[in-house]
């Protein structure tokens, strides 16, 4: 990257820099003008010069000029006016001047401020850019978050700087040269005093800045290093906590944080140093001419009026210089973020430009056999993982690469998914070096899956799909606002040198999935879903999810067939007693009361959980229907019981997981509550409290707690009430709440719980296993198992998909290699988080996978059982870095080397 | 059957006697009331033990694999404890039990009733007396049939 900020705000914005300067000069035109006419308006029509006699008019706009050689001449003679309307149309020019100076300004600030952040886009995406083609070794020393603070947080000032990197000083320049010029036109030797403290200070402040520069590099690096650590620690939070050094951590934070201080404080001193400073040299000057100056004119070799002058043009000179002095400062710091940014970004062996360069059309298959000639490679500490090993793998072969565990096998796998570069020798497809091979080739043709496996924060399915996203591959069609909208982000990404690819696209290389678009891709994804043995995990999230009804609207428009199917297979298999179904005008002894009462699934925070009983509508219902003082009274007897309890036990009694009423640390709120209660009237109660209490019955079920509260008459009532609660809702709660209904669809709850659409009775022990295996039946027999799967696969997998098990991300990971269909498959040791049962099914089912429709891909499988070597065509041995053994599985068996030892 | 109703089948079961109550209504709380059907298997011999069960009302068989299927070594009445003998050792189940008549049981979880043990020695000095006593009658039994033969 250009290592002059200068030269690479120059290059970039020549032109429009020129432009803003000469909108500048011609600003200064009517900037001028409006100066004079003040004067012009108090002398004339207000103090009446020129209007003496009654009745006199004045020419206004009278154009007339004096031109050498031609003498006068008059463009336009005017319109005569009289006292009054002078000042009046004087004063409309004034104000017109006034209008005309604001929209130069306007349009000046908003010209250079859009400069500034076109050129912050651009540097931005020059950086990343350059990320993106870091030679792999370079990720094993940095940061994220350092790398991320330097484009995000160290690149920022320079926006605001860019707009004023060269009208500024030319500006304030010509601003104080000719304010100086006019002080020596006025007395050549006070001149020579103002040039002569104006040249101190020019010498001095940058000299004393030298070390406000230094500090400040040190302020960007001690902050880069911070925000490194911070990330370290979000990271590595788990090795904190477990190793109980977060107080360690603590120190070092600090530590880090009382540097930072330091150097900033320092630079604050500095900083008001060196103004202090500037200020007193720039007050030192009127103070020289009022001494000499006035020493002069007392021994008369100077007058008055040149003394005045002088002083008076003397004040036009510290505005324009104290500001070139901030915009130097300014200039100094962006040029060390700049420097100290380009130097961290930049970095031998980049990736080529044309190895990443935008391919539409999808390459040819690749035909060649992959070869590694004398490759060797060796760590960061020297130490070689393989030596000058000599292979080739040729296409359709099936090849297990076991390894000793100095074998090397890894670093081979990663060669040839070039994530890691050889240091002598080198790995070819057929004649080409594979470095030297554009990634539309090798990250289409080639894929590659390891036990390190990284998953972005999106869906399942952006994340299973991400492996196909290459390139465009279709033209949005854009209209209206939203067309215009596209056009203006088009045109200012080519003007920030970004490039205009357009994300919204469809990005999803169907062909290489053996699909043709959207409609038939699901069965690719549903293949390696079950290749992988994934399938049954991504249906257990999509029942547990709450699908997206714009997306899914199967589920939705079938809902009631599938409740139905759901009875008729319970009552078929003599199970009716396990699901307690909702009806609209009955009581569900196994719901809560509070479910009961609602009968609708919360879809805002007005209507759930604890808000419920603190809700005006809800309890005004319940007074209505003659439930408050019951439920209120049948709160406290829970309360009682609770207390009664599990007052004695230690908050963190497991018992406390059956106890749905409140949590531990609520038991002394409620002990004191209870006693300042009882015996106190309903009436008396205040409504805080009272709903405290009631809040208590809405989580009570009578098969389960057992407290003998619910009778007969009370869940009549409860259902009249529901209905009451419906018939008056008002409008702000009618999206807060989605009532059951058994011909509906509920889009607050899960796919679990609309399908049952009732609730599983407690005191069946093995109920919920074995109804979920009935819904999955059902699912399947109407046709809506790729439907539930599809909702699974909306499930965000979090933050690096922490949100599954390693087991699951290993899988997805191969899921998303087996998916693009590639000529090779390069697995390095990619399920080792599996136990060994379950590696072998999945090893099973993805050669079989990779191989369906004729398909011969070549598979190059680093395995972590030396047995899973013989389900292989032929298996390579490594040991110590080094190609000891190479050959069928048979054969390898029947000599006496290390895959035969390793096998025993 | 109410909270209240179970404490008092509890108080009769010998292993409970001893303890107070209020401490029962809690085992009773926190445990799961469960019923089965005639012939529903509470759990198979060799599952891992992971509940004891304290049966309410209706009757249940205990059942020992044997060459020729499985048979029946004795029958479980309400206020009888089954199930614990894998809970304390950590073994697997030794009998399969199953519901003779529609069954109402009270299941305790593995942790809940290791918890109340230690909680409780009155409790635990009562499981050590029932276990003592079943281990006389066992060695009677054996002496018996030792001597009969």
């Amino acid at each position: 990257m250009e290592p002059s900020l200068a030269r690479y705000i120059w290059t970039h914005t020549k032109k429009q820099q020129l432009w803003i300067l000469m909108i500048v000069v011609l600003s200064m035109i009517p900037y001028f003008m409006s100066f004079d006419l003040p004067k012009l308006i108090i002398n004339g029509p207000i103090q009446g010069r020129g209007f003496e006699q009654p009745g006199a008019t004045q020419p206004f706009m009278r154009l007339h000029y004096n031109l050498p050689f031609i003498g006068e001449v008059q463009f336009f003679s005017g319109f005569q006016l009289d006292r009054e309307a002078t000042l009046f149309a004087l004063s409309l020019v004034f104000l017109l001047l006034v209008v005309i100076n604001g929209l130069f300004k306007l349009y000046i600030n908003t010209y250079k401020g859009r400069l500034g952040e076109r050129m912050l886009r651009r540097i931005r995406f020059d950086l990343v850019d350059r990320v993106l083609r870091f030679p792999p070794f370079y990720f094993k020393r940095v940061k994220s978050a350092e790398v991320a603070t330097m484009v995000k947080d160290e690149v920022e000032p320079l926006g605001g700087f860019i707009g004023d990197a060269f009208v500024q000083p030319v500006l304030l320049g010509g601003q104080a040269l000719t304010a100086m010029l006019f002080i020596v036109v006025q007395n050549f030797w006070l001149g020579m005093i103002a040039a002569g403290i104006v040249a101190i200070q020019i010498v001095l402040i940058p000299r004393m800045r030298r070390r406000l520069i230094v500090l400040g590099r040190e302020r960007q690096l001690t902050a880069r290093a911070l925000s490194g650590r911070v990330g370290e620690i979000v990271d590595g939070i788990g090795a904190v906590h477990v190793h109980d050094t977060s107080n360690y951590e603590r120190a070092d934070i600090a530590a880090r944080l009382g540097l930072i201080f330091k150097i900033r404080f320092d630079l604050y001193q500095w900083k008001f140093m060196v103004k202090f400073l500037n200020n007193f040299l720039a007050q030192v000057t009127p103070f020289l001419f009022y001494m000499i100056g006035g020493y002069l004119v007392i021994q008369g070799r100077l007058d008055v009026g040149q003394l005045v002058a002088v002083i008076g043009a003397y004040k036009d000179l510290p505005g324009p210089m104290k500001e070139l002095i901030d915009w130097d400062q300014a200039r100094q710091d962006v040029q060390v973020k700049y420097q100290q940014v380009v130097e961290q970004f930049t970095v031998d062996r980049l990736i080529a430009p044309r190895i990443g360069v935008l391919t539409i059309d999808d390459p040819d298959p690749m035909t060649n056999p992959l070869s590694a000639i004398n490759l060797s490679i060796a760590d960061d500490g020297g130490a070689m993982l393989l030596d000058r090993v000599s292979l080739q793998v040729k296409p359709g072969e099936t090849v297990a690469l076991v390894s000793t565990a100095t074998g090397g096998a890894e670093a081979l796998a990663e060669a040839f998914a070039r994530l890691n570069w050889p240091d002598s020798g080198r790995v070819a497809s057929g004649a080409d070096d594979l470095l030297e091979l554009p990634e539309a080739v090798t990250g289409r043709r080639m894929s590659y899956a390891s036990s390190d496996v990284f998953l972005f924060q999106a869906s399942l399915r952006d994340n299973l799909l991400y492996g196909l996203k290459h390139a465009p591959l279709t033209s949005v069609p854009y209209d209206g606002a939203a067309a215009d909208q596209h056009r203006w982000n088009m045109h200012e990404a080519r003007l920030s040198g970004n490039p205009d690819l357009d994300i919204h696209s469809d990005w999803i290389n169907y062909a290489s999935a053996g699909a043709t678009g959207p409609h038939d891709l699901f069965e690719a994804v549903r293949r390696v879903l079950d290749a992988v043995v994934l399938s049954r995990d991504i249906l257990d999230l999509g029942l547990r999810s709450s699908a997206d009804l714009t997306r899914h609207t199967e589920l939705a428009r079938r809902i009631v067939e599938l409740r139905a199917a759901l009875r008729t297979r319970l009552e078929h298999e003599g199970l009716s007693g396990l699901v307690v179904p909702f009806e609209p005008g009955a009581y569900n002894k196994e719901a809560t009361i509070g479910q009961n009462l609602l009968f609708g699934a919360a879809a805002g925070p007005e209507l759930a959980d604890r808000a419920l009983a603190a809700n005006p509508y809800f309890a005004s219902v319940l007074r209505q229907a003659g439930l408050d003082r019951t439920l209120y009274e049948m709160g406290m007897e829970i309360a009682e019981q609770a207390i009664e309890l599990f007052a004695d036990l230690p908050a963190d009694h497991q018992f406390f997981q059956q106890l749905t009423f409140m949590s531990a640390e609520e038991i002394p709120t409620y002990e004191t509550l209870l006693q300042r209660l009882k015996n106190r009237p309903h009436e008396a109660v205040s409504e805080n409290d009272r709903a405290m209490i009631v809040t208590l019955s809405f989580a009570y079920i009578e098969p389960r707690h057992r407290f003998g509260l619910l009778s007969d008459e009370l869940m009549s009532k409860i259902v009249a009430a529901r209905n009451l609660f419906y018939e008056n809702l008002p409008p702000e709660l009618q999206n807060a709440i989605e009532r059951y209904d058994p011909a509906k669809y509920i889009a607050a709850a899960t796919v679990m719980d609309n399908v049952l659409f009732g609730r599983v009775g407690k005191n069946h022990p093995d109920a919920p296993d074995r109804i979920r295996s009935i819904v999955y039946d059902i699912l399947d027999e109407l046709g809506l198992y790729a439907e539930l799967l599809d909702v699974g696969l909306d499930f965000n997998v979090g933050s690096g998909g922490r949100r599954l098990t390693s087991g699951q991300r290993q899988k997805l990971d191969v899921a998303r290699a087996l998916l693009k269909r590639p000529d090779f498959l390069i697995l390095n040791r990619p399920l080792s988080a599996l136990d060994q049962r379950m590696q072998d099914k999945v090893l099973r089912n993805v050669l079989e996978e990779a191989r369906r429709d004729a398909h011969s891909p070549a598979i190059v499988w680093v395995v972590t059982n030396p047995a899973m070597g013989m389900m292989f065509d032929r298996v390579i041995v490594f040991d110590m870095g080094k190609l000891v053994e190479d050959g069928t599985p048979e054969t390898l068996l029947a000599g006496n080397g290390i895959f035969k030892e390793l096998l025993s | 059957m109410l909270l209240k109703d179970e404490v008092g089948m509890l108080q009769r079961v010998p292993l409970f006697s001893a303890i107070e109550p209020t401490k029962l209504k809690l085992l009773a709380f926190t445990s799961d009331r469960v019923s089965y059907s005639a012939g529903q298997i509470l759990f198979r011999q060799g599952d891992e033990g992971d509940a004891a069960y304290v049966i309410l009302s209706g009757r249940a068989d205990i059942l020992v694999d044997s060459d020729s299927g499985p048979i029946k070594v004795a029958e479980l009445e309400p206020n009888s404890i089954v199930g614990e003998i894998a809970i304390l050792c950590n073994s697997s189940r030794t009998a399969t039990v199953r519901a003779a008549s529609p069954l109402e049981v009270l299941r305790i979880r593995k942790d809940h009733f290791l918890r109340l043990m230690s909680e409780f020695p009155e409790m635990t000095i009562e499981i050590l007396r029932v276990l003592a006593d079943r281990l006389s009658h066992t060695t009677a039994d054996l002496i018996d049939a030792r001597s009969a033969k």
